[in-house]
């Protein structure tokens, strides 16, 4: 019995496992096999995805109605975003409560898309309210208000965040 | 023995894909920005949908060059390619880089691309492909990726057999911060390859000594101990294995087969005393593992050897209850696969939020058929297939739910088809009318603005007389028409009458010019605010017209084409799905028949032993009673 034991011992560490290598050799042409067509219909599925984005963006959001909002970081700042919240004229756009994933993302170069509406052509107030913490672990509350023209284009703002300050929120035209 | 280079791909690919081009970099193209966004929270097929669709229209517009992704352009399409790579989808990922690779990109950028590409020919197994691949790297290579290159280019030499390339390109590679570990071990397997066995030996014995904090590092510096007492007791040099394999951690993962090894090692010297402290401590390990079930049968064989049969008798008693019971786990698993659970249980997305979810997958009660199959799961075609059958699922979750969409977006169309339809005709018919107002109206400022710049540059003061001025110039021209052929003894000073009061008029015209034709410029500015706003609001109703046309017409096409493309989808990702989890499915079941199998043969051989140590125990007790 030790012999044959210690054998089974010396296959374990070079193969991992005899009976899962077997049973990994009988169904490996076919998993690579399959590994093709599901790259096949992956590729499809964006492209299904791709055509739907534009689709959806033509109906409910008609460019001389159509307004995105990005939020991004200082890329020289290491502030901890916990929430934005956006006013149009007053009104609740939407308000954005941060995951770890996303902070992380955003610290790391990441744009994001936080809001997509549609607003009449003219001028209008773009409220900017940010929680976060900063560098020092001081927590920072702060709101600033802007002012932007809707034109017959779509209309795409971003707001680059950078802590507490007077520059601490600075909205700019794409 | 060429499976073990391959073990350490997995850290290799998490080491080339830990890196991105415009990760500090900071963005003016917000939508290439957006892609990063999900990218960089691992949801890559959000970040492609949004990089392709941006691409696309990049490539789609007149003038590039003025477009914002026109400075990131080589970065967005690596990005492409990377993503891709990372959403497992390697043939298009190959396409992307090679893409790169054939633009004049820059020198960095390309051998970047040239090394992942190099990366995906290897974990598709084609290392003639992935060597040439390497081969295009030429100038300047990225410092980050280096050091990952040389050890690619050292396990492309060992999959290929040939040792001795990869010897000279390892020993370079021992001091690399990342790679250091690691190319340690290689390296001793690569003497082994090449026949280098005493080389070999005492390179694994400096792996094994490797010092670092790394996990990773320690791992594989575990993994060179035991290969090194492996190798040293297969050859029967039992006494000089065992101080390798008692160096390996008893916290890290190769610490089980180490313990194991280490008490056959001592078996084989005839000390089953010193093989009882590493079985005994294996044997209470989780029950599952294949070298702790080994122990659990070897360690009442030790005690046999060491004439306790009473305590050889009971530990084999304890080994056929464990054996039993695993056994009646494992058909339960069985079935369990058998019954559609196993996959069940893969998709559920709770756990999956869970970066370690495969691990907390085996702690759920509910899920026994996940105890066995850890050993499966860490092997590469099975993990593809695990993870190609997950993408199947999350991709038919995305069809299911964009067929909600298709309703919504067919409801809406509809409902705005109903509210324009009937309203149409009448704006329309109200706008023509006004629309030839409108057109004579700008017609007209056309001319004066016309009449305004003759002006200034040929001044015709009639031009600027007020209507009741232009009549009385017409009135005296019809008297001295009448007067020229008149016999009038009047005739001659009404004439100089005339010419008087026409001179009083070309006078106030000629002296008042400029102030009537600064008025005259003045009320045209005026004038061309007011048409600018009017043309501004021509074009706005003109665009809101044809929003209003646009937000229901042409869509049922597009809406159909998608919903049937979705539904087919739907369809092979079915048959995928059950052709995928089929697949799994049988090799799990195999997996865990070929693990019942040994354990039944245990049972057998622990029912035997079970019987001899009684004997002997009795026989034994027996003696001692005659004393």
């Amino acid at each position: 019995m030790s012999r044959l034991n210690r054998s089974i011992a010396v296959a374990l560490i070079f193969c991992g496992s005899l009976t899962a290598a077997g049973a990994q050799e009988l169904s490996g042409d076919d998993m690579r096999s399959l590994d093709g067509q599901v790259q096949e219909i992956k590729s499809d599925v964006l492209n299904i995805a791709s055509e739907l984005g534009n689709l959806e963006e033509r109906l409910l959001y008609p460019s001389n109605t159509q307004l995105a909002l990005f939020v991004s970081i200082a890329q020289d700042k290491q502030l901890r975003l916990d929430a934005v919240k956006l006013e149009i004229d007053g009104q609740l756009a939407t308000h954005h409560i941060y995951s770890f994933q996303e902070l992380e993302a955003l610290q790391k170069g990441g744009v994001q898309r936080i809001f997509t509406g549609n607003v009449v052509t003219g001028g209008h107030e773009l409220r900017v309210t940010v929680l976060g913490k900063l560098d020092n672990g001081e927590d920072f509350n702060l709101s600033d208000s802007f002012s932007f023209d809707k034109g017959v284009k779509p209309k795409t703002l971003g707001i680059k965040l950078a802590g507490s300050g007077a520059n601490g929120i600075q909205v700019g035209d794409w | 023995m060429i499976r073990a280079p391959f073990s350490v791909i997995g850290l290799l690919l998490i080491f080339s894909l830990a890196t991105s081009p415009t990760q500090s970099e900071e963005l003016k193209d917000l939508y290439f920005g957006e892609a990063l966004f999900y990218a960089h929270q691992g949801q890559y097929f959000a970040a492609l949908e949004r990089l392709d669709t941006e691409l696309k229209q990049h490539n789609g517009v007149d003038e590039p060059e003025l477009d914002s992704l026109y400075s990131y352009i080589d970065d967005a399409e690596f990005s492409l390619g990377d993503f891709e790579l990372r959403y497992r989808m390697h043939h298009r990922a190959g396409r992307a880089i090679k893409a790169v690779l054939e633009g004049a990109v820059d020198e960095v950028v390309r051998n970047d691309a040239a090394y992942r590409l190099a990366s995906i020919h290897f974990q598709k197994g084609q290392m003639d492909e992935a060597m040439l691949a390497l081969q295009r790297i030429d100038g300047k290579v990225p410092e980050s990726i280096r050091d990952n290159v040389e050890f690619l280019r050292a396990n492309i030499y060992l999959a290929q057999a040939r040792p001795a390339d990869a010897i000279d390109v390892l020993q370079k590679l021992e001091g690399s911060s990342a790679f250091g570990a690691f190319a340690a071990y290689n390296l001793g397997i690569a003497y082994l390859q090449n026949g280098q066995r005493q080389a070999a030996l005492e390179q694994l014995e400096r792996a094994g000594q490797f010092a670092s904090s790394d996990p990773a590092a320690l791992a594989i510096r575990d993994k060179s101990n035991l290969v090194l007492g492996t190798i040293l007791l297969e050859d029967a040099e039992y006494a000089k294995s065992i101080p390798f394999l008692n160096r390996v951690r008893l916290d890290g993962p190769f610490s089980n087969q180490a313990l194991l090894s280490s008490g056959w090692a001592n078996m084989s010297l005839e000390k089953a005393d010193r093989a009882v402290v590493p079985w005994k401590i294996l044997s209470e390990r989780e029950v599952t593992d294949r070298a702790a079930q080994e122990a659990i049968l070897g360690l009442p064989y030790a005690y046999g050897k060491l004439n306790v049969h009473g305590r050889a008798a009971i530990s084999y008693g304890h080994a056929l209850d464990s054996f039993r019971l695993e056994v009646g786990k494992l058909n339960e698993s069985i079935e369990s696969i058998r019954e559609g659970k196993f996959l069940q249980a893969l998709i559920r997305e709770e756990i999956r939020k869970d970066k370690d979810w495969v691990i907390r997958l085996r702690s759920l009660p509910e899920t026994p058929e996940t105890y066995y199959l850890m050993e499966l799961l860490a092997s590469h075609d099975f993990q593809t297939g695990l993870q190609n059958y997950l993408d199947l699922a999350d991709l038919r979750h995305k069809l299911i739910a964009w067929q909600a969409s298709f309703d919504s977006f067919d409801d809406m169309v509809g409902i705005r088809r109903t509210h324009y339809e009937p309203l149409l005709p009448d704006i329309d018919s109200d706008f023509r009318e006004l629309d030839s107002r409108m057109r004579l109206r700008i017609e007209q400022h056309k001319m004066l603005v016309q009449r305004r710049d003759q002006l200034l540059t040929m001044p015709r003061p009639e031009f600027l007389a007020t209507p009741e001025e232009q009549m009385m110039l017409r009135n005296i021209e019809k008297i001295e028409a009448q007067l020229k052929n008149s016999d009038s003894p009047f005739a001659v000073s009404s004439l100089q009458r005339a010419a008087r009061l026409r001179g009083v008029l070309t006078w106030r015209l000629e002296t008042e010019y400029h102030e009537r034709l600064t008025t005259f410029d003045q009320n045209l500015r005026t004038l061309d605010t007011a048409m600018a706003t009017l043309e501004e609001k021509y074009e706005q109703y003109v665009r809101s017209r044809q929003a209003a046309t646009h937000s229901f017409v042409g869509y049922e096409k597009p809406i159909s084409r998608l919903r049937a493309q979705a539904q087919n989808s739907v369809q092979k990702i079915d048959l995928l799905m059950a052709r995928q989890g089929y697949l799994l499915e049988i090799t799990a079941i195999e997996e865990l028949s070929a693990r019942r199998s040994t354990l039944e043969n245990y049972t057998d051989k622990a029912r035997f032993a079970l019987a001899d140590s009684y004997d002997r125990a009795t026989q034994q007790q027996a003696r001692i009673g005659e004393k």
